[in-house]
């Protein structure tokens, strides 16, 4: 017991600054769930068993505009590609753990990521344990924001029309923070290129995919460019 | 269940499989120790890039630009969040700002 709350004791602190802001967009998801007519059971399990907060907020448009399933799957795994990374950065970490593995990488969010992957834990501690602390942790966050959340939307009385611009703002302040990295100015500009053109092209309800390929083609052929000039 | 409802189990589950599938890929394909191939590292430094242009053109892709209010709310509300953000560097004020404004430009200007 008392070697149980040592691992707690050390992993909370790291987890407070996720705590403010999973409260607060938790709860913002929780209310544009709520005000697009889904109940507090469907928001708590996408919570729970979605767990990423980006795709959860796309989860509301693609919910009410009826996408086809394989769109969702397709989404999904273009907007968790960086999860991709989140992993392989983790091997080595993550790698030797021998309890409750397959949560650790479950809950391995863009939050929890930076909350451990520099995380040098003392010695005297059971590593395992502050990594299952700091994901847990995370996750309660996330699903006690969301729930809240999901039961304020129904006491809210004013208009909200345009809320869910929330989720656009969210998207416009990744770029932005990507857009500081010079090295990342040309897939942005092809992703939002590539985006305009097939809209233009394929109309709105039929886009995505097609941007997608375009994408994919022409990040393969810089690859190969780049790899003949070396 | 209606057809609605089975529209949205599916979705859900895709959400779910395609989570799943990106967090558990690395750990199951990548063991320990084994170098990543260098298409995989290339992609993974540039999709997330690409990625969030697409997601930002899709939260657009409802806007007129030949019709009455010619996009400017979201276009004005977009410009906001960007300075906004590259200012102050709060992601939370950047969106709650961000989506007041916005909301104010449709309940109440436009």
């Amino acid at each position: 017991m008392e070697g149980r709350s040592r691992e707690l004791a050390y992993a909370f602190p790291r987890t407070i600054p996720i705590m403010v802001g999973y409260l607060f967009l938790g709860a913002a998801y929780g209310i544009l769930m709520n005000v697009n007519g889904y109940g507090i059971g469907l928001t708590v399990f996408i919570s729970i068993f979605v767990y990423a907060g980006s795709l959860q907020y796309l989860g509301v448009t693609m919910l009410a505009s009826a996408v086809h399933p394989l769109t969702a799957l397709f989404m999904s795994l273009m907007l968790n590609a960086r999860h991709l990374f989140y992993g392989i950065s983790m091997l080595g970490k993550y790698g030797q753990v021998k309890r409750k593995k397959a949560y650790l990488i479950f809950g391995l969010t863009d939050e929890t990521f930076s909350a451990v992957c520099n995380e040098q834990i003392p010695s005297g501690l059971d590593k395992d344990k502050v990594y299952f602390w700091i994901t847990f942790l995370d996750q309660c966050y996330w699903v006690s924001g969301s729930f809240l959340g999901a039961v304020a939307g129904s006491l809210i009385a004013f208009d909200t029309t345009g809320l869910d611009f929330a989720l656009t703002a969210l998207f416009v302040v990744i770029f932005t923070e990507q857009w500081k990295q010079r090295e990342g100015h040309m897939p942005a500009v092809l992703g939002v290129g590539a985006s305009v053109l097939c809209l233009w092209s394929f109309g709105s309800s039929a886009f995505i995919i097609p941007a997608m390929a375009v994408i994919f083609a022409v990040l393969g052929m810089d690859y190969r460019t780049r790899r003949q000039t070396e | 269940m209606s057809v609605n409802n089975v529209q949205a189990v599916l979705i859900v589950g895709a959400m779910i499989l395609g989570t799943v599938i990106t967090r558990f890929l690395p750990f199951l394909v990548f063991p320990a120790g084994k170098s990543t191939p260098p298409f995989i590292e290339y992609l993974g430094k540039t999709l997330p890039y690409a990625t969030m242009g697409l997601l930002v053109v899709y939260c657009l892709k409802g806007i007129r630009l030949t019709a009455a209010p010619y996009g400017l709310p979201e276009l004005l509300a977009v410009a906001a969040v960007a300075v906004l953000h590259r200012r102050k560097g709060n992601s939370l004020l950047s969106i709650g700002a961000g989506t007041v404004f916005y909301m104010f430009l449709v309940q109440a200007v436009f």
